[in-house]
């Protein structure tokens, strides 16, 4: 069971970088709350960012920025998401719970926690992606998601390069509302690719052997194959280690497929 | 802490645990028709809507929906009252728990989406989980309903 000491919305940034310092052990900044009560935490500050304008989705200076409390739902209808990226964003999210929780769950949230499990963070991997911190500054997600969370920093936006590539997402669920089994999206632009696999069940990850296969033309079916041997594939309740391994080559070489038609269409 | 929140167009000034999840919050105040399910942010029985928005009363805290407005099915309960006699034409309703949250949903949908595809329906409804009915007399209801648009002849928003 979880408990909160006080419930603040500051009201601002600094106010609420402030709060969060003063103890950021035992300090949070909420994201979309949607698991909060599962925990355990004895929260002394719970930090509500949502009053500070955060759920802006903007194009600006050729990038596409979603701010850390943008829900998932938005992914899904605004058009300035659906519009690019052969809306893989949107789709990538459409499977999670339901419409009444993707109005709650949020990017910040979903990004900041690096859950394994998250078809968000795999999709934007793919992409020329970046997150942007109140202390840490911006830095690309592929870096971000390697680091060790860091509860003294609060994630501002993710910003996404709007170069315009071409991008196909993939999943396979034991349920349709479940978790990820395995989530892979693969995204190109001018002939360099990129080859994101998630819930393997640990964060998602780049393949770059999967990408060179393709960069080189060796095939949707070598990428498959190089993903499935580059990574680590672990086992939990979902599937085991083996299958998902099997899985990996299966769902990066549709991927592939699926950009390259699309890619070819222009 | 203090809130505002209104609900149903009555306005609660109200001091309230920090804790404190909106469906505790509802159900305290006599919304009895929001449901505790799953509790886990699975089922979608407790759905109430956030100035507009389905989402789950169950894990929106009570504190974040200050100054906000909800609806609960209690503040549509015309609307509800006649996708109900769909349902209950179609034998859709067994044990009935799901209903609130389920027409919660449908009634959302109906604003959100103009001429749903049985796609974007089941999508819009996959957070609603039903373990009595296998969803048949909700789909047959449903597909009635907006086949009917009873809103359009009843003056519903």
């Amino acid at each position: 069971m979880y408990t909160i000491k006080s419930y603040v919305f500051p009201e601002s940034l600094e106010e609420a970088d402030e709060l969060l310092q003063r103890d950021c052990r035992n300090n949070a900044i909420l994201g979309g709350c949607c698991w909060l009560k599962l925990g355990r935490r004895r929260i002394r500050s719970a930090i509500d960012l949502s009053k500070l304008g955060l759920d802006q989705i903007e194009v600006r200076d050729g990038f596409l920025e979603l701010g850390a409390c943008v829900t998932l739902r938005q992914l899904e209808t605004n058009p300035h998401v659906t519009a690019r990226f052969d809306g893989i964003l949107g789709r990538s999210v459409s499977h999670i719970v339901g419409v009444q929780f993707r109005n709650c769950a949020t990017v910040g949230g979903s990004v900041f926690s690096r859950f394994g499990f998250s078809d968000l963070t795999c999709a934007l991997l793919a992409l020329d992606t970046t997150v942007v911190l109140q202390r840490g500054g911006e830095l690309p997600l592929a870096e971000f998601l390697a680091s060790p969370i860091a509860f003294n920093d609060i994630l501002l936006k993710v910003r996404i390069r709007d170069d315009g590539r071409h991008a196909a997402y993939e999943s396979v669920r034991r349920s349709t509302t479940d978790f990820p089994t395995l989530a892979v999206a693969v995204s190109c632009l001018e002939g360099r690719w990129k080859v994101s696999v998630g819930a393997r069940p640990a964060r998602a990850v780049l393949s770059d052997d999967a990408a060179r296969c393709l960069e080189s033309g060796e095939g949707p079916a070598a990428a498959g194959a190089a993903a499935a041997n580059e990574l680590v594939y672990g086992s939990d309740l979902r599937a085991g280690g083996d299958y998902r391994k099997k899985l990996a080559a299966v769902l990066v070489r549709r991927a592939a497929q699926t950009c390259m038609e699309r890619e070819n269409k222009g | 802490m203090k809130v505002k929140i209104t609900v149903n167009g009555m306005l609660y000034n109200k001091h309230i645990p920090n804790d404190m999840m909106l469906l505790e919050f509802l159900r305290k105040y006599g919304y009895v028709s929001v449901k505790r399910g799953c509790d886990t942010s699975n089922c979608g029985l407790c759905t109430v809507w956030v100035e507009g928005k389905p989402v789950l009363s169950c894990s929106y805290p009570a504190a974040r929906a200050d100054g906000k407005q909800i609806t609960t099915l209690e503040g549509v309960k015309e609307e509800a009252a006649s996708f109900g006699r769909y349902m209950t034409a179609q034998g859709a309703e067994q044990c009935g728990y799901c209903s609130p949250g389920f027409i919660m949903a449908v009634l959302a949908m109906r604003r959100e989406l103009t001429d749903p595809t049985e796609e974007e329906i089941s999508q819009y409804l996959a957070g609603n989980l039903c373990r009595c009915s296998g969803y048949a007399g909700q789909t047959r209801a449903l597909r009635a309903w907006l086949k009917d648009k009873p809103w359009e002849k009843e003056g519903q928003a």
